[in-house]
């Protein structure tokens, strides 16, 4: 139902921005909602929607899986497994990870500062 | 000539509760800048005398404080808190079936009331809830017949005659000691552990259930909410934040990250997935905006002591309900409204997903909350004031009173206001506490821990 709105309004948008921008005091968040989509045009409509939820609740997940990972090599014996790149703490997507990309896991020994 | 009373509150500007006057007390954690991930606080908690005080950070330690106790003859300020005891509450774990890595962080600390000489906490991080049992030592057995005093047993052929040994003091040693690991009943992160006023159970509530447990019983635990929908798909909602009723120990309450509150009464059911009460503002659809639904979750819900009311936070304000109505808030207080114009900068820097969390004082008569540049905010119930104060090493000589601050939302900046664009998002205050009976908060800055409490004498 909004879904559609949104569709029909794409043209008044900028209308309504620069309207919106003068209404500043009354309207903030429509303004910052249109610099938003200006700069981001592919952004879902639904923000609260599943695909943000979903990516809330599996926060932690590291995706390395042994028998991927040695298919993957024993497919490629000559050439050489794509890295991470220079950010090795995002792994996802097509990029299979190895066990040096997944950051090593620390066992905090140290005493807290606060207790120093 | 003014009476000292309106004076006070010209130059102090808006107080909290009575013309409190907040003094820096003390601040603990490191001074420099370069803040180590495990040194990033995630928990406050006072005890229910306020003696202790515990810290949970990223790394998975815990530290209490104990407060001194106060020098009668010099009675300048209340006790000082010290390092009472530090422990490793939690490691980090792998999760090898899912490829999933469990952090170390504690999300929860929750104090159980005293019912001996040792003191229990109970201790969280987003799967395993942990009661650790911290204990004293301030004596040990010496005189042993069969070995020296550095444990090495003696040569029995040396020994002639009988002693029984004797309790000596020695020096206060602290212990913490895990006596239970409650593990294995979440499938997502936990976010809330919350003790029933029974003493006997508590709940644990992550993103889509919730978990009756017993303090004794560690193999099994009742599903009490259980929010998942059959295709995840359908997903909309999720839990944010739950706590048991403070005299009822039927009735708890569940936030969602779309704003509402869901009062449950466990007599009702056992699955209480139907509430008893539904509390939801009602939005004008004319304001919604792609940022609504965001900034509308809740962070944080909390009882106030009476039971009689429910604190909750969202994004940008502080809202007090009445249990006995549940169609809107009693009172909505803006914590940093002046920010309804930067969303778009504050969703691509994340900092919309702040959680920021909300404490009662001890009469109920004043709520507060932290903010970004290590600011924190007081709002009077009573007199409908409300002051913004900084935690910062600056103002770090003891019983200097604070300066209330101001942002600047636009326009002319006065002298010694901030303007919002000079805030630094990266201070932020989540996590404050207040001392169950007097006015002595504690702060917690990313990697710092400040204890205020107000000017005596």
């Amino acid at each position: 139902m909004s879904q559609k709105q949104e569709e029909e309004n794409p043209a008044e948008e900028t209308g309504e921005e620069k309207q919106d921008t003068q209404e500043k005091g009354i309207l903030p968040e429509r303004a910052e909602e249109a610099k938003l989509k200006a700069k981001y045009p592919s952004l879902g409509q639904k923000p609260g929607g599943s695909d943000f939820l979903m990516k809330r609740l599996q926060k932690g997940q590291k995706y390395f899986d042994s028998g991927d990972y040695n298919m993957a090599k024993a497919k490629m014996k000559n050439k050489q497994l794509p890295s991470a790149g220079p950010d090795k703490n995002l792994v996802t997507g097509d990029h299979i990870p190895t066990p040096q990309d997944l950051p090593q896991r620390k066992s905090s020994l140290v005493t807290s500062k606060l207790a120093g | 000539m003014f009476p000292k009373f309106s004076l006070r509150s010209m130059f102090y500007g808006a107080g909290g509760g009575n013309d409190i006057q907040w003094c820096f007390s003390q601040v603990k954690g490191a001074i420099d800048d370069d803040v180590a991930e495990a040194d990033i606080i995630s928990t406050v908690e006072f005890n229910h005398s306020g003696e202790l005080l515990a810290t949970g950070d990223k790394g998975g330690r815990v530290v209490i404080f104990q407060q001194e106790q106060e020098n009668k003859i010099q009675s300048h300020s209340r006790g000082e808190y010290n390092v009472y005891s530090t422990f490793q509450s939690h490691e980090p774990e792998f999760d090898y079936l899912k490829s999933l890595e469990i952090e170390e962080k504690i999300n929860k600390i929750r104090w159980l009331p005293q019912k001996n000489a040792a003191q229990f906490l109970l201790s969280t991080n987003d799967k395993t809830i942990k009661l650790w049992k911290i204990s004293e030592r301030d004596k040990r057995p010496e005189g042993y017949n069969l070995k020296e005093e550095d444990g090495r047993y003696r040569d029995p052929t040396t020994v002639t005659t009988l002693r029984v040994p004797v309790f000596r003091p020695m020096d206060l040693m602290v212990e913490a000691s895990p006596r239970r690991i409650f593990a294995n009943a979440h499938t997502y992160h936990i976010n809330s552990i919350s003790i029933n006023s029974d003493y006997e159970t508590y709940l644990s509530a992550d993103d889509l259930r919730i978990n009756l447990w017993h303090l004794e019983i560690t193999d099994r635990s009742f599903n009490i909410v259980d929010i998942k929908p059959a295709n995840m798909e359908e997903l909309t909602e999720v839990i944010t934040a739950a706590e048991f009723h403070p005299n009822s120990c039927n009735t708890f309450v569940y936030s969602s990250s779309k704003g509402t509150i869901r009062l449950c009464d466990m007599r009702a059911s056992a699955l209480c997935d139907r509430h008893s009460k539904l509390f939801e503002e009602p939005e004008d659809p004319s304001n919604r905006s792609f940022f609504s639904e965001i900034i509308s979750s809740i962070s944080d819900v909390k009882f106030s002591h009476s039971g009689r009311y429910m604190m909750t936070r969202d994004y940008l304000s502080v809202k007090i309900w009445d249990l006995n109505m549940e169609n809107r808030p009693v009172e909505t207080y803006q914590v940093h409204e002046y920010l309804r114009s930067k969303l778009c900068s504050l969703y691509e820097n994340d900092c919309i997903f702040d959680k920021f969390e909300c404490c009662w004082n001890g009469s109920d008569s004043v709520v507060m909350t932290g903010s970004y540049n290590n600011f924190f905010r007081m709002f009077d119930r009573n007199t409908k004031r409300d002051i913004t104060l900084e935690a910062s090493r600056e103002n770090n000589k003891p019983r200097t009173v604070l300066k209330p601050r101001k942002v600047c939302a636009s326009g002319k900046r006065k002298k010694d206001e901030i303007s919002v664009d000079s805030l630094d998002f990266n201070k932020k205050i989540l996590h404050t506490a207040w001392h169950p009976k007097e006015n002595i908060i504690a702060v917690a800055t990313t990697n710092n821990l400040y204890i205020f409490q107000d000017k005596v004498n």
